[in-house]
């Protein structure tokens, strides 16, 4: 009998303020040691919290935008507990009464095995809530001693927890995924997974169908998809082992080593800390009116998700390019900016030979959008890939890019000459029209022009002709190196194989 | 000079009569002499004391001068004073130089007074005799037998042996009130969220308030003008506008009303103590006011809450003291635990060991709703108790103390007893409520007893002009011990 997993995920993410959750120090990333921790940071006798309003507004619109309840009143609580990087021997945090409330986040799952297909999954958020980061522990600093470095300790995090809603790494995996691209989307936190971040705790268990929860094990701290997929499949085949070999789950907080592909044991639920929670008496309970709330909302963007079933409803992209698409919204950004331009560009592609081609039978804007597309998800995204960048530092344009497309609709260029003009802009920068210009790129689409060409091949091959018109098809390539060769590769393809069909079937 | 008030030190000290750096060398001096007796203060650091003397005998040399300029104040080793020791009473504190001042501090010296000392203290403010500081207890000016009180001993026989002006003290569950009974001296400790608790050392952070201690009532309206005012750095100070609180001093008390509460005149209270207040009240009768019979009907669970709640906030507010990053650090350790452990078990006297042990239980998985959350329902209903009592009364009167000073080492042995001599104080904090102590005259043993006073929240003007005109009917507030 199959088992069933069962996944649930805590993540935190770093929130994108300038200063710290409860003081005015910074928050930047890689300073010196210490060099950011203020009186508050270390925890001085005497220092206070005062909140931050940025933090509770990226808060406040992640709610938002998972559809939650925004918690008109909250309460900051005291997690207690003694290490050295943790400065006021607490964390203040949230506990009984978080800023946000149940909401849901629809993903797209790709099952990472063979033949499955892609499919669309809810899954609940249970809650999430503010907290200010710990420092680091430097260890053997210097002669075997363990340094502290308290930059860190104050940053604002929201702590986002899912409903075990779960079944696959697949589907683990595509949650993280979509709440990464949504914090970012939304502006509230750069996802930055190298410099933690995007962190995410991930709870498992396995359970035979229709049996109750099976015991959990949470992997700590994963800040990448990848190990996340791979420490997800080791965890669950070693629970899944230890229970046939007449083993017992017990509850425990893990480690995926990612050099031996492993999970480890760090403590059991029998040394789990009595963190003392209670209400923080030096903050007020955090009031969020409606006012304030709506006024957040009037700032959110368009979200992925209604971004997604956009491309998809209206502009007749396939799940697969929206997917693409709205995987960061710089990429969406960029996709809906060529879009607009490139229609402005090219007023009438109507007219054109290669959009009248290939029985389309969507309307313009379809076609127009499942043109940048393609552009966006094959050769921009491989180019960036190639340079290790990613869209935000994207050397051409989303103007550039439109300048080049409303070449490729309107004619001028073919397939090989916008990519060359591509690779110039990526190369050199510029604009797509004095490239053309420049390098004599536009294709011949003068039909008169096309059609003396063919004439004079079909002239000096007879004997080829006479072969391809008893029945060698194969042959009509033949004509098309030719004529293309004859044009200097500048003749449009479409329209050269229309005349040479024409004119070969005599 | 050692008698004047304050407002009669500023008169002097603009008339150029006598310089702020001739004051200042005079309590220094008077310090230097009688300290060895009182162990008032902690830490005296004459040079920047006359420094400060210095830059405010500039600014009355140019008529700059403000009502406290020049004025030396003892402030409570409580509060966080950039470049002086401030150890809270503790060894785990002995030798940290704070870094920075506190809301306190800053507002003493933009209005030009001058630091005269860091006063002793129980430790992190944990007592009512001032026995539990790591330095020593403090005497009763009054009586070198006796305790001053606590936890601000150091500033109440500071200003009780004229060893100040006027003093700072804080106030978690009777700390400004009882000690000023104890001495003979005048205390407020103002609505809570009135003075910014910023760079005072947390104990309690929900009761923890500060305010004034000083010869009179007048003197303590002159300093809470000083100390009050919304810090944007405290998330619980209060946004409201500046106060002058001599504004109400001289109103007739006609028609006031006083509601004295059953339950702080029924069994524990000492015969002494019980005439003297009742002398005060025939007093206030005089003035005019109407006596009216209250009741608190909750009194008797103020002290079992309170010790529940604030040692629950405590236990939190003092984890930071563990060895890492300043304070005392064990010098031989084995491993991390063991350097908390011992680091926390040498640094911390017992008194905040079992605090923070009682603290920590009833914060506990198991416990926290049948101890801290409960406490925190009937934090409530005491609190009802004082809006409804307000219903019928201007003011609550009543004894601060429910003794007058005992001796050292008299309650060493009975924490119980101990927490029982702050029965009548310990509501106020609960409820947030401003609350005020007087002296009204002397007990069988010669030693002061005090009156307290209960205003209704941001009352504190209203108070002080009920204090200050018994003050001018009376001279209880002028007897000095010497």
């Amino acid at each position: 009998m199959s088992w069933e997993i069962v996944i649930g995920l805590e993540v935190h993410t770093q929130l994108s303020t300038q200063t710290k959750i409860f003081s005015g120090a910074s928050t930047t990333y890689g300073a010196e040691p210490n060099t950011q921790a203020d009186a508050v940071s270390i925890a001085l006798p005497g220092v206070l919290p005062v909140l931050n309003k940025g933090a509770v507004e990226r808060a406040i619109k992640f709610g938002l935008a998972v559809g939650a309840h925004i918690a008109p009143r909250s309460v900051f609580a005291r997690k207690n507990y003694f290490y050295p990087d943790l400065p006021k021997g607490y964390q203040i945090s949230q506990f009984d009464l978080p800023v946000v409330g149940m909401g849901a986040l629809t993903i797209q799952v790709e099952p990472l095995s063979g033949n499955a297909k892609p499919y669309e999954k809810v899954v609940r958020i249970t809650r999430a809530h503010l907290e200010e980061d710990a420092g680091k522990s430097v260890h053997g600093a210097s002669q075997g001693m363990t340094g502290v470095d308290l930059n860190r300790a104050g940053t604002p995090l929201l702590e986002i927890v899912s409903e075990p809603d779960m079944c696959s790494a697949a589907e683990a995996v595509a949650y993280a995924k979509a709440l990464h691209t949504l914090v970012r989307w939304i502006g509230i936190s750069d996802g930055n997974m190298q410099e933690g971040s995007f962190r995410c705790d991930v709870n498992v268990s396995v359970r035979k169908p229709g049996e109750p929860l099976g015991t959990r094990r949470e992997i700590k701290n994963l800040n990448s998809f990848k190990y996340m997929q791979q420490a997800i499949d080791y965890e669950v085949q070693w629970q899944i082992d230890t229970i046939e070999n007449g083993g017992k789950i017990h509850q425990a907080t893990i480690l995926f080593n990612p050099d031996t592909g492993e999970t480890r044991a760090m403590r059991s639920k029998e040394d789990a800390h009595d963190y003392r929670y209670f209400p923080d008496p030096d903050l007020l309970p955090l009031d969020i009116s409606e006012e304030w709330k709506e006024s957040l909302r009037a700032t959110l963007p368009e979200l992925p998700e209604a971004r997604r079933v956009r491309y998809v409803n209206e502009l007749g992209l396939s799940a697969y390019d929206a997917n693409n698409l709205t995987s960061s919204r710089e990429m969406a950004d960029y996709f809906d900016t060529c879009v607009n331009t490139v229609g402005v560009h090219a007023p009438s592609p109507q007219s054109s030979p290669a959009s009248g081609r290939g029985g389309e039978r969507g309307n313009q804007s379809s076609i127009l959008a499942k043109l940048c597309a393609n552009w966006l998800t094959g050769e921009l995204s491989a180019q960036l890939n190639r340079d290790g960048l990613d869209m935000a530092q994207c050397p051409v344009t989303a103007q550039q890019m439109s300048g080049m497309l409303a070449r490729i609709v309107d004619n001028t260029l073919s397939n090989s000459g916008a990519k060359e003009v591509f690779r110039t802009l990526w190369a050199e920068g510029g604009e797509a029209d004095a490239i053309i210009e420049s390098k004599g790129l536009k294709q011949v689409s003068d039909s008169g022009a096309i059609e003396a060409l063919v004439d004079e091949i079909i002239a000096a091959n007879a004997d080829k002709v006479a072969e391809y018109r008893s029945g060698k098809d194969k042959l009509f390539g033949f004509f098309v190196g030719l004529a293309m060769k004859a044009s200097k590769g500048k003749a449009n393809p479409a329209q050269l194989n229309d005349v040479l069909k024409q004119k070969l079937a005599g | 000079m050692i008698n004047a008030t304050l407002k009669q030190l500023g008169v002097a000290l603009r008339a150029k009569q006598i310089s702020s750096v001739e004051l200042t060398q005079l309590y220094l001096d008077r310090i230097a002499t009688h300290n060895p007796v009182y162990n008032a203060y902690i830490t005296v650091n004459a040079k920047t004391s006359l420094a400060q003397a210095a830059a405010a005998d500039t600014l009355l040399a140019a008529g700059d001068a403000q009502a406290l300029t020049g004025i030396p104040i003892a402030q409570k080793d409580i509060f966080c004073a950039q470049g002086w020791r401030t150890t809270c009473g503790s060894k785990m504190l002995a030798d940290f130089i704070a870094p920075y001042d506190a809301h306190v501090i800053e507002q003493f010296n933009r209005a030009g007074a001058v630091n005269l000392g860091k006063t002793n203290m129980d430790e992190f403010a944990m007592g009512s005799s001032n026995e539990t500081s790591y330095f020593g207890p403090v005497r009763n000016p009054w009586n070198p037998k006796a305790v001053p009180g606590g936890s601000s001993g150091g500033a109440a026989s500071a200003v009780a042996a004229r060893l100040c002006a006027a003093a700072t003290g804080t106030d978690t569950g009777g700390s400004i009130r009882q000690p000023a009974a104890l001495c003979g001296i005048s205390g407020i400790k103002p609505t809570y969220g009135t003075v910014s608790r910023y760079g005072m050392i947390a104990f309690a952070s929900s009761l923890d308030q500060a305010g004034p201690m000083a010869r009179s009532a007048e003197d303590c309206a002159l300093m809470l003008n000083v100390m009050t005012g919304f810090d944007e750095r405290d998330s619980t100070s209060l946004q409201r506008d500046k106060e002058d609180y001599t504004r109400d001093l001289n109103k007739p008390l006609t028609g006031l009303r006083i509601g004295l509460p059953k339950e702080f005149f029924a069994e524990g209270l000492s015969a002494d103590v019980g005439s003297r207040v009742a002398e005060a009240l025939a007093e206030y009768r005089k003035l005019g006011a109407t006596l009216v019979e209250i009741s608190l009907p909750n009194t008797r669970l103020a002290v079992p809450v309170y010790y529940v709640l604030a040692p629950a906030e405590a236990s939190s507010n003092l984890s930071r003291f563990d060895g890492v990053r300043y304070g005392y650090r064990a010098p031989e350790y084995t491993d991390l635990a063991d350097m908390y452990e011992k680091s926390r078990a040498q640094g911390f006297g017992e008194e905040v060991k079992r605090r923070i042990m009682i603290g920590t239980y009833v914060l506990s998985h198991g416990y926290y709703d049948a101890y801290y959350l409960q406490a925190q329902k009937i934090r409530r209903l005491i609190a009802q108790d004082f809006t409804d009592a307000f219903e019928q009364c201007d003011v609550i009167m009543g004894p601060t103390s429910p003794s007058t000073a005992f001796n050292l080492g008299e309650k060493g042995d009975d924490p119980v007893q101990m927490y029982l001599s702050d029965i009548y104080t310990i509501a106020v904090n609960l409820a947030g409520l401003p609350g005020m102590s007087i002296p009204c005259g002397f007990g069988d043993n010669t030693m002061p007893v005090g009156l307290q006073i209960i205003g209704n929240y941001f009352d504190e003007a209203r108070m002080l002009n009920v204090a200050h005109q018994y003050q001018l009917a009376t001279d209880w507030h002028s007897r000095a011990p010497l």
